[in-house]
């Protein structure tokens, strides 16, 4: 199928790989394994592809009795991807590996046990020493792992454009507050002050007004318990989050986040929120240069602050494929693999024993901010909430961008969290 | 009376714009590189013409086409046939009860595909034919079934009564009136219930999805894949769109004329 | 009554489409009833039987209300355009121009293209920024000097449905034009003929000679239309994405099913789907078959 695309790939990927071996980071290739392994993702474009790829080349480096079987579907962030999936799992027609966003959201696998424990694959390969102790809790359930992380992605980042910064004399705003200034001059300029796409960059927008207006034990605090819905505090959130979308686009709903990151570009948009997967799109397919066409901060108040989210695969009970699930599984969580995955797909690696030489300078930053930054979940990429929780918390947003109603949207919310239990 | 036609040329071409918008946008779009895509630019022309997205589109979807047409073909000649059979029966060798079940077949058209997603896969999967395109073929088939006989029921409504009466006193059973006398004037509402078909199944996207793997993936699968779920590269996809929507495309083309006429000897008349 | 040795054949022959009819439409929707009934709420099935609660709940939630409105508009704004503008073409169509096979093609050729392949174009189209980010059609508007008809398509509060509805009459309209055009084209022309001698002006042959005729490929029309306004799904998330402004049915009962996992609400709201297609559709079964029998 991708024929050319992957060979290419697969030559720098073999690269990667051959370099990291001599430096000693060979995670042993098993031969037990062969026939076929089919892994179910939704990376079908862009780096995303790539990456795959990449990861794919090293595989079939390892253990090349293997046919590697690529059942990704486009879609991840909402439709199609999800519900082959389910449709699958339910009919008993898993697939041998499957991606999902580390955290709450494999939790409805685990709970319905959809999926096997890979704690002993932990001690094997020696992996609780070299993934982060931040995230192993996270990715843990009754003791157990179920879930092998080959990346993490920022989510609170502001991007913005340099020159239109300069122009009208604005510095990248440190909170809630100081965005509200500089948006008022940048609006009266005829300058939309920030960028918006369709609903779940929305969604995305408004975790990152919560973690920025809350701070992080109390963001986090709201997906524990411990934070109440219904406080006075969450409210000033709320508050805040209505007049941030005051200062965005009218036509948000009819754009992409890609179109909302052209606005940015084109200087009609001072500024857009997005996970720091954007910073590929800037960088790579608009050909820009850090500093002249884009620049970034962590997002209003949430400096210090790491709001992450993780791609993992899984072993799916029931797997037809389980040797080669595993082996599969062996290089997703190798320095190599992640290597190979990471820096197609711009982010950064799961493990803290990445070689960050070969990371472009974004990346490498990120490697240093995930290394000391406090720690918080993304709600929008699964990490914080379950997946019926989310789709709650979802439909109170979108009544919310129906009615503006704020008391209305905070007795939603507060509902919402009463049904998932917390 | 020529002059009032003249008249009529320019709302003739002011709906020939307006069903080729998005057909232009989707062509000038496959032509630019991605960084040249923007929507106040989406109007104009492509600075130059650049054929890469073509060949980087068909990379992906070559294989693709290809499981389209395996699955598409026996589908619908398969479920025209079957809807042939069921529209002679229920219009002109009528069993006890024939005219309720006509409408308890039709009903089936409107039965949501989402819904059933779950049962149906279970339901392969026991069958043993989930995940290629055999299995598909049948789904096709068996949801193509109440519009395919509604085509031909309705087609054969206005066949006259006496040649199936002739046929009956020249000594043919069934099968024989049908393949003697019925088959051969049916072509009109074959053409129409293949067009129908083709198109339908050729840009079905949910079963094919759900029910077969990666090695048998038709084209509108593949399709949504170069879509992607963080990058867009939109040249490439409109290329794909093209390529992808060129079959059908075509068939309308070629057989459109007899989709009309088709359509005025009876089929879907209601 | 006839012979068993007479329709027994006829029966047989149809018998295996029955059958596969019978599993696969009719189970599923029982198979689908009876999931409602429950309170599945997890990827792993839960058959706990718990009445009608579900039904109970959609009666109050707000976006079901939505979601009914939204489906109306949309149904009807689309009906009605494609039923009007598909009857104008074909009246175009039939003044026996030059070019006729071309003009029809194009018409046509939207019919032949998936919404997979359309939608995004549709989505750029219908871009409602306007001044120095105006783009799409409005920015057209705008070139012809017609700046009055720039609006905010699919994002016009309250009736972004109707705007969704454009790209679907966009589909389907020259394809109820070609039904029309080839009912026009089967009225014999003497009828016409006789209209002309009794010196009546062509629109009036149109209004009281030709359209009467029409009414049963009307009928028929609109149960197409029906069934294609049932799919609206993959145009609304090819276009606008999952935004509760422009939430159907369909789209709640996906989300409901595969993105929160609760399978029980999800089959409700399938069978509500179902129920209310249910409510157009067999009237209009029963009263076909009732005038057939009459004839």
């Amino acid at each position: 199928m991708k024929l050319r695309k992957s060979k290419l790939f697969g030559a720098i990927a073999i690269a990667a790989s051959i370099a990291l071996t001599a430096t000693g980071c060979s995670s042993g290739g098993g031969s037990n394994a062969s026939g076929q392994v089919e892994v179910f993702s939704w990376w079908t474009g862009g780096g995303e592809e790539a990456g795959l790829n990449a990861l794919v080349e090293v595989f079939k480096q390892e253990y090349p009795d293997v046919e590697f079987v690529n059942a990704a579907v486009a879609g991840g962030a909402g439709t199609n991807a999800r519900a082959v999936l389910a449709t699958r799992l339910q009919a008993g027609e898993a697939p041998d590996s499957f991606q999902g966003h580390a955290g709450a959201e494999l939790f409805d696998y685990i709970t319905a046990g959809q999926l096997e424990d890979l704690s002993s694959l932990y001690d094997e390969e020696g992996w609780r020493k070299v993934m982060p102790a931040t995230l192993l809790p996270l990715i843990t359930v009754d003791g157990k792992i179920y879930s092998v992380p080959v990346n993490i992605h920022r989510a609170n980042v502001m991007w913005a454009n340099p020159k239109v910064l300069a122009d009208n004399g604005i510095s990248k705003p440190g909170s809630w507050d100081e965005f509200f200034a500089a948006a008022d001059k940048l609006k009266a300029k005829g300058i939309t002050p920030l960028a918006l796409g369709e609903q779940w960059t929305q969604l995305h927008l408004f975790e990152t007004v919560l973690l920025g207006v809350l701070g992080t034990d109390a963001y986090n605090g709201l997906w524990n318990g411990t934070t109440g819905w219904n406080s006075v505090e969450a409210k000033g959130a709320l508050d805040t989050f209505k007049r941030v979308l005051t200062y965005t686009n009218s036509d948000a709903a009819s754009l992409s986040w890609q179109d909302a990151s052209k606005l940015v570009i084109d200087g009609k948009a001072a500024f857009n929120i997005m996970g720091d997967w954007a910073e590929g799109y800037f960088r790579v397919d608009n050909s820009l240069v850090e500093q002249e066409g884009y620049t970034w901060a962590p997002a209003p108040g949430t400096a210090g602050t790491f709001q992450f989210l993780s791609d993992s695969f899984t072993l799916p009970v029931g797997a037809k494929n389980r040797d080669a699930a595993i082996a599969w599984l062996k290089v997703a969580g190798s320095a190599a693999g992640q290597d190979a995955f990471n820096v197609k797909k711009g982010s950064i690696p799961a493990r803290n024993d990445a070689d960050k030489a070969i990371y472009p300078p974004y990346l490498q930053s990120a490697m240093d901010d995930w290394g000391s930054n406090k720690i918080a979940g993304s709600l929008t990429h699964g990490v914080t909430a379950s997946n019926a929780w989310k789709a709650e918390i979802d439909t109170a947003l979108g009544l919310f961008l129906q009615n503006k109603d704020v008391a209305k949207f905070q007795a939603a919310l507060a509902t919402a969290a009463t049904s998932a239990g917390k | 009376m020529k002059k009032s036609r003249l008249s009529l040329y320019p709302a003739l071409i002011f709906f020939l714009i307006f069903f080729l918008l998005p057909v232009y946008v989707v062509i000038v779009t496959s032509l630019k590189p991605l960084g040249d895509i923007s929507l106040d630019t989406m109007w104009s022309l492509p600075k130059s013409f650049d054929f890469v997205n073509y060949s980087l589109a068909w990379e992906k979807l070559g294989p693709s086409v290809i499981n389209s047409f395996q699955l598409v073909i026996p589908a619908a000649l398969i479920a025209s046939f079957l809807g042939s059979m069921n529209g002679f029966v229920l219009a002109k060798w009528k069993f006890p009860g024939a005219d309720v079940v006509f409408p308890v077949i039709l009903f089936g058209m409107f039965i949501p595909y989402q819904s059933i997603l779950i049962p149906l896969v279970t339901t392969m999967r026991e069958l043993g034919i989930y995940g290629g395109i055999p299995g598909l073929i049948l789904v096709h088939v068996i949801y193509g079934l109440p519009i395919m006989t509604l085509i031909f029921r309705n087609y054969y409504a206005s066949v006259p009564n006496e040649l199936i009466e002739a046929a009956k006193v020249d000594g043919a059973g069934m099968l024989g009136t049908y393949f003697r006398v019925v088959l051969p004037i049916s072509i009109p509402a074959f053409i129409v219930a293949i067009i129908w078909e083709f198109t339908s199944i050729w840009n079905d996207f949910l079963f094919a999805v759900v029910l077969t793997g990666p090695s048998s993936w038709p084209v509108t699968v593949a399709l949504n894949n170069i879509a992607g779920s963080q990058i867009v590269q939109w040249n490439v996809q409109m290329a794909g769109a093209l390529i992808a929507s060129l079959p059908t495309v075509l068939v309308y083309i070629i057989l459109g004329r007899y989709f009309l006429r088709g359509l005025m000897s009876g089929a879907l008349k209601g | 009554m006839k012979r068993a040795k007479d329709w027994m054949p006829g029966l047989l022959l149809t018998a295996p489409s029955l059958v596969a009819l019978a599993i696969f439409v009719y189970g599923f929707i029982g198979w689908n009833f009876r999931i409602s009934l429950t309170n599945w709420k997890a990827l792993s099935p839960d058959y706990s039987f718990i009445g009608l609660q579900n039904y109970r709940d959609l009666l109050v939630d707000e976006r079901f209300k939505i979601d009914i409105k939204n489906s109306l508009i949309f149904t009807v704004v689309f009906m009605v355009a494609c039923l009007l503008l598909g009857l104008l073409l074909a009246i175009l169509l039939d003044q026996k121009l030059k070019f006729e096979g071309l003009f029809r093609s194009v018409y046509l050729l939207p019919m032949a293209i998936s919404f997979i392949v359309t939608g995004v174009v549709w989505r750029w189209l219908m871009n409602p920024a306007t001044d120095d980010r105006i783009s799409g059609i409005n920015l057209l508007f705008t070139k012809i000097g017609l700046d009055s008809l720039v609006n905010q398509w699919h994002l016009t509060p309250n009736w972004g449905m109707a705007g969704i509805a454009l790209p679907a009459v966009w589909q389907m309209a020259g394809y109820t034009m070609a039904l029309f055009l080839a009912g026009i084209r089967s009225i014999p022309e003497e009828i016409r003929e006789a209209g002309r001698v009794d010196g009546a002006s062509e629109w009036r042959i149109y209004r009281h000679v030709i359209l009467p005729q029409l009414r049963p490929i009307a009928l028929s029309a609109i149960v197409i239309l029906g069934h294609i306004s049932l799919k609206v799904f993959d145009l609304i998330i090819a276009i606008a994405g999952k935004q509760l402004a422009l939430d159907v049915p369909a789209i709640y009962m996906w989300q409901t099913s595969f993105d929160a996992y609760n399978f029980g609400k999800g089959a409700t709201l399938a069978t509500y789907i179902l129920f209310s297609v249910a409510i157009v559709i067999i009237p209009y079964l029963i009263f076909t078959m009732r005038q057939e029998r009459n004839s």
